[in-house]
């Protein structure tokens, strides 16, 4: 388990976020929703952020600058080298049937990736804005709504749903497919176990997010 | 010299390359019942450093001798079992059940976690009730944040501590920056990394001096120069805490390090400089007059 050292490739903004493009290194890209540590220039801790892309010989993260650590990751500059340490975690089930991504936000950050791992299947994207719904053009074949419309007025029932977004998203999706795979998101000091800083609820127990998740079924979750 | 890794910061059964790459392997304390430990937000970034609020987590002795112990007996890394409790009795009853264990090499004392209520009986009180429980070789995890760090360390060498540890982490909080609400759950938490390096230099320096006994320097170690300046202030091994949650590579890193500080100083083991900022630095080892300013 080691951390290789990513020189940044680049970098464009997508409305409000930052896809950060690195060289991949010998990293692999692992399975579509699982994460990797990212350490950002100048901070103690590296920040959890699920693999977006994957073009030949890099590795794509979307970044919501809204932290120091997020803000430092968004302002890297090409050349500059970035911490990362993955694939972790246990990544989306894809033997689904009928699969349908449904992401709140900066919740659309893994569907780029699972979308072409299961050929492009339907998608609904929600946005607070218009100006954060410009990230939907990385998902284009996707539905987008933009608040006060939420993604579970728009889902159709009968679906394999992943879904990835903010927790009361995820609690509502919950609801109406108890089936659904959900990304979950924490505060994480080192994503593989050790620090036990990303405990949620499953099953009524307190379990490192990291090690049993990022995603989890909804059935399992305390929604 | 032994490479460890703070207890509450590895867990080997899930990272067990990360363990093997260590001397030996300290756990997350375990108490005598299991605990959920503390609700999240358990874990916050802070200036210079971090904190957290993990509250003990873990599956108490029973489970642990049950499921974990042989595991980890089977990774081939020799096992250090911290110990915590709310009494005195608490810490005795674990290590009579961890006594005569040939999977345990030694037991760690934590009488100074941050995160939850302390016993009521100071470090000393414990020290004494846990060596009349074991056999095994005792080290006592102190906390920083005393009047008087030398008096406690000699205190538990009194008591029958075998060896101690120092320092864990102190009382912190942080406030997130746009509600102004304390981030973790407790609002205060343990801080750890670089901004207790000097805390650690300070405390260890000062047990070494009244104690002489064998110290486990740990706080805020991120290169084998941090390691270097731990032995230089008594520590017989440095154990590796918050650098590990960044970077599972740094036990190997921080060794290879060392060796070259060492080797670059013409010292033929780190240990050779153990204690010396006592006794006048670098200059008062043969060969290194050099260093007298």
């Amino acid at each position: 388990m080691r951390r290789e050292p990513l020189r940044v490739a680049g970098a464009e903004d997508v409305g409000p976020y930052r896809l950060l493009r690195l060289e991949r290194g010998s990293l692999d890209p692992g399975a579509p929703g699982q994460f990797f540590m990212l350490s950002p220039p100048g901070r103690l801790l590296p920040r959890p952020m699920s693999l977006c892309l994957a073009p030949r010989g890099e590795l794509a993260f979307l970044i919501d600058p809204i932290g120091p650590g997020t803000r430092a990751l968004a302002a890297a500059e090409p050349g500059e080298r970035v911490g990362v340490l993955g694939p972790l975690g246990n990544g989306f089930r894809l033997d689904v049937a009928q699969p349908l991504l449904v992401g709140g936000g900066i919740g659309v950050a893994p569907f780029p990736y699972v979308s072409r791992a299961l050929g492009s299947p339907p998608a609904i994207l929600g946005f607070r804005s218009e100006w954060h719904a410009e990230a939907a053009a990385l998902l284009p074949h996707a539905e987008v709504v933009v608040e006060p419309t939420y993604v579970t007025e728009l889902m159709p029932s009968g679906h394999d749903v992943l879904a990835c977004g903010p927790e009361p998203m995820l609690r509502a999706v919950a609801r109406l497919a108890p089936s659904a795979q959900l990304a979950w998101e924490a505060p994480m000091a080192c994503g593989y176990g050790a620090c036990y800083g990303c405990a949620v609820e499953i099953d009524g127990r307190l379990e490192r997010l990291c090690v049993q998740g990022p995603v989890l079924e909804a059935a399992t979750c305390s929604c | 010299m032994l490479l460890l890794n703070a207890s509450g910061c590895l867990d080997a059964l899930v990272a067990p390359e990360v363990a093997r790459s260590l001397d030996a392997f300290v756990t997350k304390t375990v108490t005598p019942l299991p605990r959920q430990g503390n609700p999240p937000v358990r874990i916050a970034e802070a200036d210079h450093g971090m904190l957290n609020s993990i509250g003990l987590a873990n599956p108490g002795i029973d489970r642990f001798l049950a499921e974990a112990l042989p595991r980890l007996a089977e990774l081939g890394v020799p096992v250090w079992v911290s110990v915590g409790g709310f009494a005195a009795g608490d810490y005795a009853s674990t290590c009579a059940a961890l006594d005569g264990l040939n999977e345990v090499s030694a037991v760690e004392l934590n009488v100074s976690c941050p995160n939850v209520e302390s016993p009521a009986e100071g470090a000393a009180e414990i020290v004494r009730a846990a060596r009349a429980s074991t056999s095994k070789t005792l080290y006592a995890k102190l906390s920083p944040a005393v009047p008087d760090v030398a008096a406690v360390a000699l205190a538990a060498a009194e008591a029958g501590a075998d060896g101690l540890t120092l320092v864990n982490t102190i009382r912190g909080l942080a406030l997130d920056e746009r509600t102004l609400r304390p981030v973790l759950s407790t609002a205060s938490g343990g801080y750890s990394g670089p901004a207790l390096r000097p805390i650690a230099l300070a405390a260890v320096l000062a047990a070494y001096r009244a104690t002489g006994l064998p110290i486990v320097g740990v706080g805020g170690v991120e290169t084998g120069r941090h390691a270097l300046e731990l032995i230089a202030c008594g520590a017989s091994s440095v154990a590796l805490g918050t650098v590990l949650f960044a970077d599972p590579g740094s036990p190997e890193r921080v060794r290879g390090e060392l060796a070259a500080e060492t080797a670059a100083l013409g010292l033929s083991n780190p240990l050779d400089a153990r204690g010396i900022a006592l006794s006048g630095g670098l200059a008062s080892l043969p060969g290194l007059a050099k260093y007298a300013d």
